[in-house]
């Protein structure tokens, strides 16, 4: 490979500070606070912070709530990364064959990745309402079978389905541009040689997507542990009896409404490196089952 | 083993006609050439053959059976393409074998006719590879190989050796032919590499803007074009062509400079009067002193060719060029008579562009090449 060698330059320096600044301000610096706060306890009455070594980590992972937490985190994670990647992959095999109306779908799949979690959240209210959203004709049949508020496995299954009905179209863009990239020949060897369009997407297409489903698989999952604030915060709150209260949404209930800020630093700690052990996971495991082409 | 019959077959995309009316008749076992340029339509008759294009009209039989509407999977054909379409996620034995997979051959046998086909094109050591790891010319000859296992009635080729170095590709040529032979299957090969299609057709269809231009052995399309693009497109160095008018008095061609090139007086009887195209082939002009030849052109500078030289002349405001096997030097801007017997002249209608006969064309009868 080419490798361009640079000196060192002022212009480059003055060219690359904004983007450094960013960097800095929105990741290195909370981060390092983060770190701060997790080996160090706010005395009660003032007085700055104490080094408490690993104490906030060890309340923490003794405290049962929060295995509770990771447990949902993650049922929802791999939840609605099985959703969201099985319902792209679908939608894309179907818009890739061009079947009547692909163009239209095309793009209205691609909007919902536009809507910002919150409103996901939102709009999902008035799908999962018990009293006046489209699943309450469900209590119509039989009062009181459809509440989230009151059922967990409700309040969980609809977080995963806002969830992965947000994650779909990034995978659905992803997948169809990897099937749109697999050459037409291909298809078509595949044609004379007998292969039925089933068998097709089962010898070909399926295999041919494998770096594709790899990269989405690292990128589900992380969003999924991540990204979910904004539709637990709008769609249930934590709750019932802290059902959905997943990782990110205890770390801001514990700092911003408890105030715990030490416990909820060893929190993100935690769950920082949670993703980056799944990652390295995948990457170490599955990566190597991968055809790159 | 099949013949195959297209009647007026005809494609359009959209509102543009692509292919107007084609008729060719391929017998059983033939080895089939479609020769021609870039976009004339040769991709696409041989996929409507293969059933990967539909046929906007007209009617394509293999065999007894009509297949226009028949898939792809029921036509019996195998297909090699320019690109070979090898599957990147198979081993060489699974590209190989996918047909017969698919197909529900029953494991141990498909294996045995993997390594057989396999064997037989020189392939026996890289079954386990996978097509990234392989040479252009074994990628080539894995594409083969997947077309020969299933015992095809009818072999497609579209272009299959324009990605190998010219060496590999008069080598590969020599292989297709030899497995053509074996197998007995017809053949439908198309290329736009006029040497290809002559070495290697027992009938050559030369094709132009989705028309067939003209259907015969090599040496009959060689010997006798039947339009002005034929001559052009078939022999290299390519045909030289001039304008004049047929004079039956003097059984020759009047150009507008007023020279003449004497043509056959059963030809100049017939068509006293007509505008005509004149084509000679490089080879059977010789150039000879000036002032002595038919025409009197100036010498402008020589291509070696090894086996020959290729002179090129300045005759009015055209290039000629002549194909000699003596190694002459000339001076550029040197006067040179060259002379054209009446028997190397091709004559063509100049409106038309179609060859202008004595008689209606005999029947040549020939051995294909
Ligand atoms: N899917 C398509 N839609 C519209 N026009 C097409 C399509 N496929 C081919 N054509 C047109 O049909 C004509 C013939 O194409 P074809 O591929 O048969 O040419 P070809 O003779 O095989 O050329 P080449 O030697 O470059 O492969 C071309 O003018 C091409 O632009
Ligand atoms: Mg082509």
């Amino acid at each position: 490979m080419r490798r361009a060698y640079f000196k060192f330059s002022w212009i480059a320096a003055v060219l690359l500070a904004p983007q450094l600044m960013i960097i800095f301000v929105f990741f290195y610096w909370p981060s390092a606070q983060a770190l701060y706060w997790a080996f160090t306890l706010e005395q009660p009455w003032g007085g700055g912070n104490t080094w408490v070594g690993f104490e906030n980590f060890a309340n923490v992972l003794s405290d049962p709530y929060y295995w509770g937490s990771v447990r949902v985190s993650v049922i929802y994670a791999v939840a609605t990364t099985i959703l969201a990647m099985g319902m792209a992959l679908i939608l894309a095999l179907f818009a890739d064959r061009q079947l009547a109306g692909y163009r239209a779908y095309r793009i209205g799949l691609i909007w919902p990745y536009a809507v910002a979690a919150p409103a996901v959240g939102l709009s999902f209210q008035f799908v999962f309402n018990p009293g006046a959203g489209i699943f309450s004709y469900l209590n119509t049949l039989s009062p009181g079978v459809w509440d989230p508020s009151v059922y967990p496995w409700q309040a969980i299954a609809s977080i995963v389905i806002a969830g992965a009905w947000k994650q779909v179209a990034y995978s659905f863009i992803f997948f169809l541009a990897a099937l749109q990239a697999i050459p037409r020949s291909l298809s078509e060897a595949a044609v004379m040689d007998g292969a039925r369009p089933l068998r097709r997407m089962i010898d070909l297409q399926l295999p041919l997507l494998t770096p594709t489903f790899f990269f989405l698989l690292v990128i589900n999952i992380t969003d999924s542990f991540t990204d979910s604030f904004g539709i637990v915060d709008t769609l249930t709150g934590g709750g019932p009896f802290r059902s959905t209260d997943l990782m990110v949404y205890k770390i801001y209930t514990d700092g911003f409404q408890s105030l715990d800020y030490s416990g909820a630093a060893a929190q993100s700690i935690i769950l920082m490196l949670l993703v980056m052990a799944l990652t390295f996971v995948q990457f170490r495991y599955i990566e190597r089952r991968v055809h790159y082409t | 083993m099949a013949k195959i019959s297209m009647r007026d077959v005809r494609k359009s995309y959209g509102k543009d006609q692509v292919v107007h009316g084609v008729n060719l008749e391929i017998a059983n076992g033939e080895f089939i050439v479609v020769l021609g340029p870039s976009g004339c339509g040769k991709s696409t008759l041989l996929r409507m053959i293969a059933g990967l294009e539909t046929i906007t009209a007209g009617q394509i039989a293999i065999g007894d059976t009509v297949v226009n509407d028949l898939e792809p999977r029921e036509r019996g054909c195998a297909m090699v393409f320019q690109n070979y379409a090898l599957y990147p996620h198979m081993t060489v034995a699974e590209n190989i074998g996918y047909a017969l997979k698919v197909a529900g051959t029953p494991k141990a046998e498909r294996m045995a006719r993997i390594a057989a086909v396999a064997a037989s094109v020189g392939l026996g050591d890289f079954l386990d590879r996978r097509p990234g790891q392989l040479s252009g010319g074994q990628r080539q000859r894995v594409a083969m190989a997947r077309a020969i296992i299933r015992e095809p009635r009818v072999f497609l080729f579209d272009e299959p050796l324009s990605n190998l170095d010219a060496k590999l590709r008069v080598q590969m040529r020599h292989e297709i032919r030899r497995i053509h032979n074996r197998i007995a299957a017809t053949s439908v090969f198309v290329t736009h590499d006029q040497q290809e299609g002559m070495t290697l057709a027992d009938r050559l269809v030369v094709m132009n803007k989705g028309v067939i231009e003209q259907v015969g052995t090599p040496s009959e399309i060689y010997d006798q074009p039947a339009s002005t693009y034929v001559g052009g497109f078939i022999g290299s160095p390519a045909m030289n062509f001039l304008s004049g008018q047929v004079d039956r008095a003097t059984h020759s061609v009047r150009l507008a400079s007023g020279d003449r090139i004497d043509v056959s007086p059963a030809i100049a009887a017939r068509n006293h009067g007509k505008l005509v195209q004149i084509g000679v082939r490089p080879e059977a002009m010789t150039m000879v002193p000036a002032g002595q030849g038919t025409l009197n052109a100036t010498f402008e500078f020589v291509e070696e060719l090894g086996a020959g030289r290729l002179y090129h002349m300045m005759f009015e405001d055209l290039t000629l060029t002549v194909l000699a096997g003596d190694r002459q030097t000339l001076a550029a801007g040197a006067p040179v008579g060259l002379h054209i017997p009446a028997s190397a002249v091709h004559l063509f209608d100049a409106d038309t562009g179609k060859r202008v006969e004595a008689a209606p064309l005999a029947v040549v009868e020939q051995v294909p090449a």
